[in-house]
């Protein structure tokens, strides 16, 4: 006979964050505030050339022009931009030729994270750009890509040793005038990945960058850029954590893709920042830009997400198709939590003939947050026979959240054909029992069901992320239900 | 001997309204038991409140299942010690492969038993025998659990369940129902070929048919939430001749 006979509550389940933990390493801080002098002194941290200073400080003025956007029904007290800090490094500064020279605590924290960097390199061969704080401190497999002509590594090691891919592809999908949060980056990059693949070649590893927030109250201003040549392919993947925090976090990072004639990026993400406590205290704010843009002919950009984390998501990913013949899909699974603000979605710009996109969307609300997918399908009168196909579907856990679809679509011409398709739902108690009636306990039979519901994304994930993006749904979702 | 499954004096009312009015059944271990009843006499409700679903309102009585008191656990915990409902309407679960969810089902009733998960392999040879025996095609396991599947093939589906999981005690909830001749044999041959000492049944079933098949040791005519006449399968033929007129008065 068991002795569990008493029946279980929510608390067995709640455990605290789980990554909620922080490492003492010593930051080198850029003093708080923002001014000219502090983008000069992140140019100067990093020792970059003058066009790309003038660069930044071109973007702070234009900053310094804007407005914080409000247009999205996410909610937060005013940011104070002047009471944060704009660059903080690990102290350790050599270069490091190997990971046995990485800082002990660095690598500790990855175990904990459950990123073991060599066993990645011998096991999983993914090639791991770590992002700690803002300074890359490991990159494996560089040998093996560049076998293959395949640039992967840091922003600012990019700026050093291929300024005239930097210059040339730099801001030209996300100009720094392009929004608020955008243009802040552009001024105060700390660093990021850089990505270029050579005409003809499949890049032989998926990609992958692990963020993560550390330093107490600095913001995080990532920025990535990738670039396929012509007829090349390549598959990046990122995934996020970050230890627990009281006050509010600004992450605002910008992402460009570049596809030339038939190039294809596919670019996946897991997201799990701290998304605040059952309260509503605490969590990061996450204003960020991504867009890839289909620049040639025939050309491809498909972008997958799986957010779970963050107090309030912003965030649309976007694919500009240029090129004839090009096609951009968006698959995104979206969960909110407590008092989590979602307020996310893509935009698909038609402007080749014969282009296409797909849209699929999955909302999953529960506690008292609010999930809304934003989505712009514009077709323009030169994109003749374009079409895009929409789903959006949203699954609510409980009585106090919200889920909401806003569709915006323009469609210029009279050759294209637009779909758009809406479903929102509750769980099933039947579901529910049913899945318990066979042996399930109820967390065990939500996870199923939203797994499920969740499937024609999941499977777009590449596999060692898919089995990541599980886990993390079923943590997300741990005492949720009403 | 141990006692299996005790039910005594049980009433159960749903909005108000009393369902099952002081029900008392004994249920030892190996026997089968069928209930037989009109529409509306409370047999549904019967098997959902054994299995623990939500929303029906235990007034009086107890149900002791292996000395235990059945209503302090939750459904999970009553199906892992050896509760199995055949539903009769088995919900769609969309985008969870029907193969994965019996490993899930089966991993969770032996992680509960303190047994390790079935290696693939093994757990492959089992269900792939078991669907063979009940005529499911093996690219049924891959669909999404009973998703776009007919009325029968469900039922067979939940006859899959059960002999995957091999219950203590198998409640078959109108299982016969939607099922065509043919099918019909083969998931009653099927369901009767699991018979042992170790494991009961209670069979809910409008009609005698599925009773020719699974021979019960005792069948109950269940009227108005209550049991008002028990015997041996001569009952089950009376019934079947004429009605349940007879019993209605009592």
């Amino acid at each position: 006979m068991s002795d569990s006979q008493e029946k279980l509550t929510e608390k067995d389940f709640k455990d605290p964050y789980e990554y909620g933990f922080e490492t003492e390493i010593d930051s080198d801080f850029a003093p708080k505030g923002l001014n000219e002098e502090i983008v000069k002194f992140i140019s100067n941290k990093k020792n970059e050339p003058k066009w790309l200073l003038d660069w930044r400080l071109a973007a702070y003025k234009k900053w310094l022009t804007m407005a914080e956007p409000n247009w999205s029904s996410v909610r937060y007290p005013a940011i104070d931009y002047q009471d944060s800090y704009y660059y903080a490094a690990p102290k350790k500064t050599e270069k490091i030729e190997s990971l046995d020279d990485v800082d002990p605590k660095l690598l500790e924290t990855y175990n904990k994270l459950g990123i073991p960097l060599k066993e990645q390199e011998w096991l999983a061969g993914v090639a791991v750009d770590a992002v700690f704080d803002s300074v890359s401190v490991g990159t494996t497999f560089k040998e093996r890509l560049k076998e293959d002509g395949v640039i992967f590594c840091s922003f600012s090691e990019a700026v050093n040793e291929y300024p005239d891919l930097v210059k040339k592809y730099l801001g030209t999908v996300i100009p720094t005038t392009d929004n608020y949060f955008a243009t802040l980056n552009s001024a105060v990059f700390s660093d990021g990945s850089f990505v270029y693949i050579p005409p003809g070649v499949k890049c032989p590893m998926e990609l992958s960058t692990y963020f993560r927030i550390n330093a107490a109250g600095t913001g995080q201003f990532e920025r990535t850029l990738v670039i396929a040549d012509k007829d090349s392919y390549v598959s990046y993947l990122e995934g996020c954590t970050a230890p627990m925090r009281d006050e509010h976090q600004l992450h605002a990072a910008v992402v460009e893709l570049v596809a030339l004639e038939g190039a294809e990026i596919k670019y996946s993400t897991v997201q799990n920042w701290y998304p605040g406590d059952e309260e509503g205290k605490g969590g990061v704010y996450n204003f960020v830009t991504k867009r890839g843009d289909c620049r040639g002919d025939n050309s491809k950009i498909s972008w997958t997400q799986v957010e779970t984390g963050s107090a309030i998501t912003w965030k649309y990913p976007s694919c500009i198709l240029k090129g004839n013949n090009s096609s951009g899909e968006f698959y995104s699974i979206a969960v909110s939590n407590n008092y989590q603000q979602v307020d996310s979605g893509t935009k698909m710009i038609h402007l080749g003939k014969n282009t296409s996109s797909r849209i699929i969307s999955k909302g999953i609300s529960t506690g008292n947050s609010s999930n809304a997918y934003r989505g712009l399908v514009s077709i323009h009168s030169k994109a003749k026979n374009s079409r895009n196909f929409t789903q959006c579907d949203s699954l609510l856990l409980t009585d106090n959240c919200s889920a909401s679809t806003i569709p915006y679509i323009q469609s210029k011409n009279i050759d294209s054909i637009v779909e758009h398709e809406a479903t929102s739902s509750k769980i099933s108690e039947e579901q529910l029992f049913y899945c318990q009636q066979r042996g399930l306990d109820e967390e065990e039979a939500v996870s199923l069901i939203v797994n499920g519901f969740c499937k024609d994304v999941l499977q777009k994930l590449p596999m060692e992320f898919a089995v990541e993006a599980q886990k993390l749904l079923s943590v997300s979702l741990e005492g949720s239900v009403g | 001997m141990k006692e299996f499954l005790n039910i005594k004096n049980l009433s159960v009312s749903v909005d108000e309204k009393s369902i099952i009015n002081n029900l008392n059944l004994k249920i030892n271990k190996g026997e089968i038991h069928a209930i037989m009843g009109p529409n509306g006499s409370g047999k549904s409700t019967l098997s959902n409140v054994l299995a623990g679903k939500n929303g029906y309102n235990i007034t009086s009585g107890d149900i002791l299942f292996c000395e235990e008191n059945l209503l302090d656990f939750s459904p999970d915990e009553r199906a892992n010690k050896g509760i199995f409902l055949a539903f009769q309407y088995p919900v769609e679960i969309p985008g969870v492969t029907n193969i994965n969810f019996i490993k899930t089902a089966l991993e969770s009733n032996r992680e509960f038993q303190g047994l390790d998960p079935l290696k693939p392999g093994d757990f492959l040879k089992l269900i792939k025998e078991k669907a063979e025996l009940l005529g499911i095609p093996e690219d049924r396991l891959k669909r999404q659990l009973n998703v776009g599947f007919s009325g029968g093939e469900k039922k067979r589906n939940e006859a899959l369940q059960l002999m995957m999981l091999n219950p203590s005690l198998a409640i078959l909830d109108e299982t016969d129902s939607g099922l065509d001749v043919d099918a019909f044999k083969v998931v009653a041959d099927a369901i009767n070929s699991t018979r042992s000492k170790d494991n009961s049944m209670l069979i809910i079933t409008h009609y005698q048919r599925l009773l020719e098949r699974i021979q019960p040791d005792i069948v109950h005519v269940f009227v108005n939430g209550s049991i008002t006449e028990s015997g041996g399968p001569e009952l089950a033929n009376e019934i079947e001749k004429n009605g349940y007129e007879r019993f209605s008065n009592g």
